[in-house]
């Protein structure tokens, strides 16, 4: 019988992150199960936006309330992973005056710092702005990293005792006697750090809670339990641009809407989205009129948008949930807030909880409802520090300016990678000596793939969404190749290639949906260095079928032995002796040739 | 007034080159206009013919309608290419019939390839035979190809002779050991280690392989010694890292280097350092910049000059100045934003593809910029393309579709212009990308277009 564990907490998002590192640093002993990468559901699949609250500060001034509050929590925690760009709400001549006024007032009844400027001084700010925009509301959105997010609260959540397991989906919930007892996982490889070609297990963890933290999937997971979860997953559009716009966050200042925001993320710019309700979170169509929405709809604020270069698209599933009997029709009314649901209480089922619905920006505070929660289940008593104590990477600010001095870094890669970093640059950046980049789009050096590879193991992806390497403009096509390099310092050869083809084939499914213009040309670039130069595709190394060297071509000294039969001739024989073996095999297949 | 020529060929990689020669030796008055640099320094080096045929149906039916959401559902599947071929020629009758290799025959690969050949010189092999090469590339992977740079001859994978692939630490192209564990998957007929070494560490970080090349061309010095002693020194304790089959320790015979091996004197570099290694040292054709690239770009140029074609680059050729019955009289080119006629009797477009700009294309749909030729594609883009990032990609196929001759065709199969030939990548219905075949369809519809131009021209 495997021992027992406090909590299992299931899901690898913003919320599953969140709680395990409450629970942890409260002194239970927590293992976070995840079937994918960390941020794999939902949580990576955003446009990053730090929410104000000012989205929600006319319909739902509860939400609005909670995001300013967790809002400037994040500043101070997780400076790294934030970047205080500060947004627009901006009207256009059709915009309703009676809602900017409506937005004004709700923003100001929530304490969201709210000031509204003329379209001049918008303009001034946001120089691409359209020419016919009238005025805007300033107010303290942000833009957020959620890989990184996750990554540092799991990180921290490790260091105080929590174990954490991705590529590991729950395969059941154990119930007995009523009661969930723990769940059964089934390690993709290890268990521990996902590496290609390693054989996987099944695992049984027991535990004296479980908490349902997969948002969207929360119904799959609660079936697996014998209880019903209605979550209502919707799905929205989010299209990447190569640059960076703007430098604020644009919100389209009216009620509701698709193709209503543009969120600037490191180096390119996210613009969303749409809200459509979807029967299945893996399985619903990603339509080419969504992404050209985008484009029409958002360059009525930024003209240029129509005009500029898009690198992919991507969607994501919001995980919807409202009580049983609302009866919603529209999905874009249904709450944003976030619900706790006891299944003790609700099914009869004790020892499971489940999260649903919420957001990222309030993630920390719905963590600390559910710990909450589930410390009084156990009857463990103490208090969360979520709020105060800083996320890994985030604990001296000011410290991070000395250390761009001593590592010398003044170039822009340096200092993205020390805004990437945080304070963790001193550990990351040491001992790796030369330091070469290998993603020059996003300015990723060596030293940080090594540092992401010793976590993620052999899977690349895992190791983009720590470093951003080849989320650039290439998507891949100029690094994905050097990424899987470093992999062979530690690892053999066909896990090197494993890995750089799902990083490839991963990063070709979001170019699908931007194939035009420049990124088709990247596109096509792409494909003639990895099939035609790498010859990727048609490499004997990964073809069923063996190859008859001696049939090919091996020189002309090599040839001119085997087509005259004779012995090799002297000069051949003096440049090395190449030619015996080789003429012989030449001679055999390839004599009337 | 116009500036006039028989022939005006619209391009400068290695169609255009191949196509303005071809005319010369016609006998017409050849001028070439190219927009900028090719893309040639992005390409290997590499004269590929025909290495594979790639299968054109997926093994499985491919999924229906848009993509989904499911991350691992809808990946296609597809059969193994057919190959590597030792003969390009022998596999061309099995290319779907819209392939210009169909269109325009065996026959005008082989007359190109002699073209090359000829244009090329000693700089490059593989003119001995009709048989491809398995030529080691920068990642790790073997590729067939007809004609490889001289510097290229001591790696190919049918040499069974031990071999020992450098990497440099400061190189983040490639891993040696991995590159050597993927020339064993491959079954390639000789033992082979891979060393890390330290070299180009002297430079400063990020250091571009032409800078390289170029401290290996002039033996600065490094650190007080000579650069190629210095690499030499760096390479020489691994030359016994080879095992042979019984595991016992072998001495290897060749070394490959990445291909930054000189510019201007690179027999000289490799000379050198063969003799201080005691093995043949070779090139490791690699991604942009690539110097087999430029190299070769230079030695076209040489001899496009040789054959007494004008040429000039910078200067775009923006679109149609005049035309009249079926035929174009003069195009216009943009110089320094002025926009000047050219005139001639025929004109070869050699524009390229989708990297060369020789295709655009918008959310709308692909055309050909210059001549607004007709390019078959699907209506809606989310046809452009299958779910596996190697399956037979349609965009990968777009471009114009040429008849026996070279001239586009329009949508209902007639001939867009009777004076007007296309050449190289702008002429789809090849996957040149899988079938390793890029050089070759360039070098085919090349002297093919520019025959045929010239004859135009003549009557």
């Amino acid at each position: 019988m495997d021992r027992q564990v406090d909590v299992v907490v299931v899901g690898g998002g913003s919320t599953g992150c969140g709680v395990v590192r409450d629970l942890a640093r409260r002194g239970l002993e927590a293992v976070l199960v995840e079937k994918g990468n960390l941020t794999h559901g939902t949580t990576g699949r955003m446009h990053g936006l730090l929410h104000s609250g000012g989205r929600y500060a006319v319909s739902d001034q509860k939400s609005a309330r909670e995001c300013i509050e967790e809002n400037r929590v994040l500043r101070d925690i997780a400076a790294h992973c934030v970047e205080e760009t500060g947004g627009l709400f901006v009207k256009r001549p059709e915009d309703s005056e009676e809602y900017f006024q409506e937005k004004l007032e709700g923003c100001r009844a929530c304490d969201i710092p709210a000031e509204v400027i003329d379209g001049d001084e918008a303009r001034r700010r946001e120089p691409y702005l359209a020419r016919d925009v009238e005025k805007a509301i300033a107010l303290p959105d942000g833009a957020v990293d959620p890989f990184r997010l996750c990554v540092s609260n799991a990180a921290d959540a490790r260091e105080h005792g929590a174990r954490i397991e991705t590529h590991a989906p729950v395969t059941d919930v154990l119930v007995e006697n009523g009661e969930v007892v723990g769940v059964e996982i089934e390690h993709e490889t290890g268990p521990g750090k996902r590496v290609h070609r390693e054989p996987g297990a099944t695992e049984e963890i027991r535990a004296r809670h479980v908490v349902n933290a997969t948002g969207a999937w929360a119904g799959n997971v609660g079936e697996m339990a014998g209880v019903d979860v209605e979550v209502r997953p919707s799905k929205g559009v989010m299209t990447v641009m190569n640059t960076r716009q703007v430098d604020t966050v644009i919100n389209r200042c009216r009620p509701k809407g698709d193709a209503d925001i543009i969120v600037p993320h490191e180096t390119a710019c996210i613009l969303g989205t749409t809200d459509e309700e979807v029967d299945d979170p893996e399985d619903y169509p990603e339509e080419d009129w969504e992404v050209d929405l985008m484009i029409e709809t958002l360059s009525e604020l930024v003209p240029e948008l129509k005009n500029a270069r898009t690198l992919r698209s991507f969607w994501g599933v919001r995980p919807l949930y409202e009580p049983p009997g609302t009866g919603t029709e529209d999905p874009t009314d249904i709450t944003r807030d976030y619900f706790l649901l006891d299944h003790g209480d609700r099914d009869d089922l004790p020892g499971m909880t489940t999260i649903v619905g919420g957001k990222l920006t309030t993630y920390r505070m719905m963590a600390e409802s559910i710990s909450d929660h589930v410390c009084d289940a156990l009857g463990h008593e103490a208090t969360c520090d979520t709020a105060d104590a800083p996320l890994p990477g985030s604990e001296s600010p000011a410290r991070m300016n000395e250390l761009m001095d001593e590592f010398g870094l003044r170039s822009p890669v340096a200092r993205r990678s020390g805004q990437r970093l945080g304070s963790r640059a001193e550990d990351v950046l040491e001992g790796v000596d030369p330091n070469p980049v290998v993603c020059e789009c996003e300015g990723v050096t060596r030293a940080e793939v090594r540092d992401a590879i010793d976590e993620a193991g052999s899977d690349l992806n895992a190791v983009r969404l720590r470093t951003r390497a080849s989320m650039g403009n290439c998507q891949g096509g100029f690094c994905s190749h050097r990424i899987a390099a470093e992999l062979a310092r530690e690892y053999p050869e066909p896990v090197v290639r494993d890995a750089e083809d799902e990083l490839y084939q991963e990063r070709w499914k979001g170019q699908r949906h931007a194939l035009w213009g420049r990124q088709l040309s990247q596109a096509m670039l792409n494909h003639l260095l990895h099939a035609t130069t790498m010859n990727r595709d048609g490499d004997p190394a990964s073809l069923d079928g063996s190859v008859d060297f001696g049939a090919f071509d091996a020189g002309a000294d090599a040839d001119a032995a085997g087509s005259d039969g004779s012995e090799p001739a002297g000069t051949a024989a003096a440049d090395g002796g190449r030619v015996g073996e080789n003429a012989a095999t030449d001679g055999v297949t390839d004599g009337d040739r | 007034m116009a500036i006039d020529s028989d022939v005006l060929v619209v391009g400068g990689g290695l169609a255009a080159v191949a196509a303005a020669v071809a005319a010369a030796r016609e006998g017409a008055d050849v001028r070439l206009v190219s927009h900028k640099s090719s893309t040639l320094r992005q390409a290997s080096g590499l004269i590929d013919a025909l290495g594979y045929v790639p299968a054109t149906e997926p093994a499985t039916p491919l999924r229906e309608g848009p993509p989904t959401a499911g991350r691992e559902l809808d990946r296609d599947e597809w059969p193994d290419p057919e190959g590597p071929l030792s003969d390009p020629f022998e596999g061309i009758e099995r290319l779907p019939d819209s392939h210009p290799y169909r269109i325009v025959g065996a026959d005008a690969l082989r007359e190109g390839l002699a073209l090359f050949d000829d244009l090329a010189g000693d700089a490059y092999r593989g003119g001995h035979t009709d048989r491809n090469a398995l030529v080691p590339t920068f990642g790790g992977s073997v590729k067939p190809t007809a004609r490889y740079p001289a510097s290229a001859e001591a790696g190919l994978a049918s040499d069974p002779r031990p071999t020992l692939i450098v990497g440099f630490r400061s190189l983040t192209e490639y891993d040696a050991r991995a590159f050597a564990g993927r020339l064993e998957a491959a079954g390639v007929p000789f033992d082979v280690a891979g060393a890390e070494v330290e070299f180009a560490e002297a430079f400063r970080a990020d250091t571009k392989v032409t800078r390289v090349a170029k401290a290996l061309d002039h033996d600065e010095e490094i650190e007080g010694t000579p650069a190629r002693e210095a690499l030499a020194r760096a390479v020489a304790p691994h030359l016994h890292d080879a095992e042979d089959e019984a595991g016992g320790v072998e001495r290897v015979d060749r070394v490959g280097f990445p291909a930054f091996l000189g510019d201007d004197r690179g027999d000289e570099v490799r000379a050198e350092l063969a003799d201080r290694l005691g093995a043949d040292v070779f090139e490791i054709p690699m991604g942009p910049p690539s110097l087999p690239g430029l190299r070769l770009e230079d030695r076209l140029y040489d001899a496009l000059a040789d054959a007494g074609v004008r040429f000039e680059t910078g200067n775009p050729v923006v679109g149609i100045d005049a035309a009249a019955d079926g035929r174009i009289e003069t195009v216009s080119v943009d110089r320094k934003g002025r926009e000047t006629p050219y005139g001639a009797d025929a004109f070869v477009l050699a524009t390229g593809g989708l990297v060369g700009k020789g295709l655009d294309s918008d959310r709308e749909g692909v055309r050909e910029p210059v001549f607004d030729l007709h390019v078959d594609q699907p209506a809606d883009r989310y046809d452009w393309f299958v779910d596996d990032a190697f399956g037979d990609q349609p965009y990968a196929r777009f471009g114009v579709r040429p008849d026996e001759r070279c001239r586009p065709l329009d949508a209902d199969g007639g001939v867009q212009y009777e004076n007007v030939f296309a050449a190289g990548g702008v002429v789809g219905g090849a996957d040149v990308a899988r079938e390793k075949s890029a050089s070759g369809v360039s070098l085919a519809t090349g002297v093919t277009a520019g025959r045929e131009a010239a004859t135009e021209a003549n009557e």
